[in-house]
């Protein structure tokens, strides 16, 4: 990135913490599938949420990284754990782990894993020039951090007494929402 | 050199594509629903990153939108799947995801 461009607000040591959060939500993800213990699996998504947070702040999205920290590592972790204390831990983590199939769902995904990577290879030129120099970030197109949450809330509500683009979209999520608790206190109701 | 010296978008997309392959593991793989579960949510979280990658990529706002109703959708389904899965640990006693047959003929 051209320093003189941004002389305002100048990314610190951006390739290091990019790396440290991408590290660690890999390792996080890994363990996730790898604990015995579902509680472990549950505090190691709890840190894959907060770095890819991390990364939602590195990439200018302030308000989407607080809704993730609020709604995942606060609210649906929450519901993990609980359900996880009231199903029994200890018997299911002395049983066998994994299923069967498990080398043909491993082979499966590596395969997807190297569509996606033989894609992106492919596909690089879309991201860095011939020379090797990235065609982004450019300096020119930049979010404003500042008035993020802003922008966003116009997107949502609209501004000046219009609806927004997608005010009618967060109205449908708001039912989906309540259709999703009225199927969670039925479905774990003992008696109807 | 250029992937240590810039972060690009491709940076993000190669980090989003790991963590949808260990989520798709950890569905295709596990035993426990409980882990299936979490494994769908680091599924959400890569494609989030994917969008927020690329809103940051054309300098408009409509990925991270995107973003946020992705996680409204996680909530209500990790609500209802956790209430079907406390439903079904009520009859069958079991969380396992190959003894969940009832269906199978």
């Amino acid at each position: 990135m051209n320093p003189a461009a941004n002389p305002g607000m100048l990314p610190v040591a951006t390739p290091f913490f990019f790396y440290l959060l991408a590290g660690m939500a890999i390792a996080g993800g890994l363990a996730v599938i790898t604990r015995r213990n579902a509680v472990h699996s549950a505090l190691a998504l709890i840190v894959t949420l907060l770095s890819v947070a991390g990364l939602y702040l590195m990439l200018y999205a302030p308000f989407v990284a607080g809704v993730q920290i609020i709604v995942y590592a606060g609210g649906i972790m929450v519901l993990f754990l609980f359900v996880i204390m009231l199903v029994n831990v200890e018997i299911s983590s002395k049983e066998r782990q994994f299923n069967r199939m498990w080398p043909l769902g491993l082979a499966g995904a590596c395969a997807l894993l190297a569509l996606f990577m033989s894609a992106f290879a492919k596909g690089k030129d879309l991201f860095l020039d011939p020379t090797g120099k990235p065609r982004w970030p450019d300096p020119m197109v930049k979010l404003a951090e500042g008035s993020n949450t802003q922008q966003v809330a116009n997107l949502l509500y609209g501004e000046a007494g219009r609806m927004g683009p997608y005010t009618f979209a967060f109205e449908i999520a708001s039912l989906l929402l309540l259709v999703a608790i009225l199927g969670a206190v039925i479905m774990t109701k003992k008696k109807i | 050199m250029v992937f240590m010296s810039d972060i690009t978008t491709i940076h993000y997309l190669v980090v989003a594509a790991a963590l949808f392959a260990l989520g798709v593991i950890g569905v295709l793989t596990r035993r426990n629903v409980v882990i299936v579960l979490m494994s769908i949510e680091l599924i959400l979280n890569a494609v989030n990153l994917n969008l927020v990658a690329f809103s940051r990529m054309w300098g408009n706002l409509h990925g991270q939108l995107f973003a946020i109703f992705i996680i409204v959708d996680a909530a209500a389904e990790a609500a209802a799947g956790l209430g079907i899965l406390i439903a079904f640990f009520r009859n069958k006693e079991t969380i396992n995801v190959d003894e969940i047959d009832l269906l199978k003929w």
